[in-house]
């Protein structure tokens, strides 16, 4: 038993010079945080030195569940989700597999073309966005569907209405992220092997059949990842909110992220901050924890 | 099997309208660049029919300081990336290649926090900086971008180094090389490849990050390029020509890298690590 713990020291001793540094920097800039974030949760928290932060029990929750901020920061960041969503995965499945087809020329640079979006600035993209939709008749958004092609009766005050405001924030993160989702699925259609659908086409199958019969089934794990990863990005909606609307007109457009982070350090209420924190950080883990295991199991095999 | 050529016209139909609507922001973006004293909203007409100049760019490096904040960026960035690669790597390879007590409960740890949105850990980060002292100093920035990121370089990486063939190591034991030297002359040098996607990864989300810096940084001449456009535009909320050609000094070492890089972006690594999970 002696011997089995020297040994085990010993073996400590010999990774500790290369693991130590993961283990303080997310010890210390990580996991200390989180713990500190639900411990000042449920704080009157006061950043001046000195100052006490009396303990306060459940009153944080309590004032957020009886704010009208709260819930349309709730019902915004989950409407995001939903419209965001599937319309990411759509464009990024249906790109993909146009882009994949035999005869489709030059794939590389339709590539690089719809993933540009992904690699520029989100805080670039919000600007041009509001520019683009911009009201009078000289946003573009505005000029092409209300000046030229007559769509809209009247120029639209896009940032003035709740509704026009998301309509923006949902056309921003659907731009900004479907290439995301395209490469992934590209990469997963170049994986499987062209043998499957020779063979199949041998069988007297052809186009909607051998994608309903080969593409789809091979294409489930890694919709399941583009899948969470894509909802926790929506959930995580951020700083298009933060630089279009930042939550206006009056919190209608307000998403969690952005109303943690005012709350902090517009207002200085650090503990209410951190119970919203807490709420959606719970919230994020319930929808990811069970499908993130699967994840790590699911691999395809032909 | 030949596609018929009404299909494929059909194809490349949508595939080029899909490239329009992509691309069609950015060159109305550039276009707007080069429109000066816009203090109203201008014409799309107008900003359609403009000649190209640079006098918004000589603008906003000369008056607007641009100059300078783009030279706190490439520090802010430069160190982080080397910060991250080089302690992510070390962690990675301890997780690789050294069998030892609790190495797996350890990794899960490391990966549940992967799991929590980086937005909820902001304020408590501050108060460590805070309590550490290190408010309005890069070095305060550089450890939580480095020590936030490591999980993320650690899981990365780790696959990569687990990849190498274990046989390679013996060369460098006969000679009496230890652990340090197997990490140096043969983990390293054939990871490249995949520590240059991290680098990439790493330079591309540091030079844009907002949220963490502009709590961390308060003095006015050590600001970075996100934080000082979000002043411009404060400052200049209608001058769109000024904003958009600031935006594009921003951008224009993403994009360079982009195309230097386009394979790593477009063609390897993430996409088949995310097949096999």
């Amino acid at each position: 038993m002696n011997k089995r713990l020297k040994l085990e020291l010993q073996r400590w001793l010999a990774v500790l010079p290369y693991i130590a540094w993961g283990i303080i920097g997310t010890s210390v800039f990580v996991i200390y945080p989180m713990v500190k974030g639900i411990w000042m949760s449920f704080l009157d928290y006061k950043i001046m030195p000195g100052a006490e932060s009396p303990f306060v029990g459940l009153d944080n929750y309590r004032k957020a569940f009886r704010s009208e901020f709260f819930w349309y920061a709730v019902r915004n960041t989950f409407l995001n989700t939903i419209v965001t969503v599937p319309l990411i995965m759509a464009v990024g499945l249906f790109l993909a597999v146009l882009v994949n087809l035999k005869f489709v020329k030059a794939k590389v640079a339709w590539r690089m073309v719809y993933y540009f979006p992904v690699i520029t600035s989100w805080i670039v993209i919000s600007y041009l966005f509001k520019y683009l939709f911009a009201g009078g008749e000289f946003g573009l958004v505005n000029y092409i569907f209300h000046v030229k092609l007559g769509w809209l009766p009247e120029p639209v005050n896009w940032l003035q209405n709740q509704w026009s405001g998301l309509v923006i924030i949902w056309t921003l993160h659907v731009f900004k992220t479907f290439g995301w989702a395209f490469i992934i699925y590209i990469a997963a259609l170049q994986g499987i092997p062209q043998t499957l659908y020779e063979a199949a086409a041998i069988d007297g199958a052809n186009g909607w059949r051998l994608f309903r019969n080969i593409t789809l089934p091979l294409m489930k794990p890694v919709t399941i990842y583009v899948f969470i990863n894509a909802v926790i990005g929506a959930f995580n909606i951020f700083p298009h909110v933060y630089f279009i609307t930042g939550g206006g007109p009056l919190g209608r457009t307000q998403v969690l992220p952005v109303l943690i982070y005012k709350e902090a350090f517009d207002k200085f209420e650090f503990g209410y901050s951190a119970a919203l924190a807490v709420m959606m950080g719970l919230t994020i883990f319930a929808i990811t924890y069970y499908q993130q295991r699967k994840i790590g199991k699911y691999s395809v095999e032909y | 099997m030949k596609t018929r050529w009404y299909w494929q016209t059909i194809v490349y139909a949508i595939l080029t309208a899909g490239v329009l609507v992509t691309i069609l922001p950015f060159f109305y973006m550039v276009m707007t660049s080069f429109v000066t004293q816009a203090f109203v909203l201008p014409r799309p007409t107008d900003i359609l029919a403009v000649r190209p100049n640079l006098d918004n760019y000589v603008s906003a490096l000369q008056n607007n300081n641009f100059g300078r904040y783009f030279l706190n960026s490439v520090l802010v960035t430069g160190v982080t990336m080397a910060g991250a690669l080089f302690f992510g790597s070390l962690t990675a390879y301890g997780f690789a290649r050294f069998p030892f007590w609790g190495k797996e409960t350890l990794f899960k740890i490391f990966l549940f926090t992967l799991m929590v949105p980086a937005v909820l850990n902001i304020v408590p980060q501050f108060t460590v900086i805070k309590s550490l002292g290190l408010v309005d100093t890069y070095a305060g920035l550089w450890l939580l971008y480095i020590g936030g990121g490591m999980v993320g370089t650690t899981f990365f990486l780790r696959g990569f180094f687990e990849a190498v063939p274990k046989e390679l190591e013996e060369s460098v034991v006969i000679d009496g090389g230890g652990s340090w030297t197997i990490y140096r002359n043969i983990y390293i040098p054939l990871s490249l490849p995949a520590l240059g996607t991290l680098a990439i990864f790493s330079f591309q989300a540091t030079w844009d990050e907002y949220f963490t810096a502009l709590t961390i940084l308060k003095t006015e001449s050590s600001r970075t390029l996100p934080i000082a456009l979000q002043l411009l535009f404060g400052k200049y909320a209608s001058d769109w020509g000024l904003i958009f050609a600031a935006s594009i000094i921003v951008l224009l070492p993403v994009i360079i890298v982009y195309m230097a890089f386009q394979k790593r972006f477009v063609q390897s690594g993430f996409g088949e690590g995310a097949v096999k999970g």
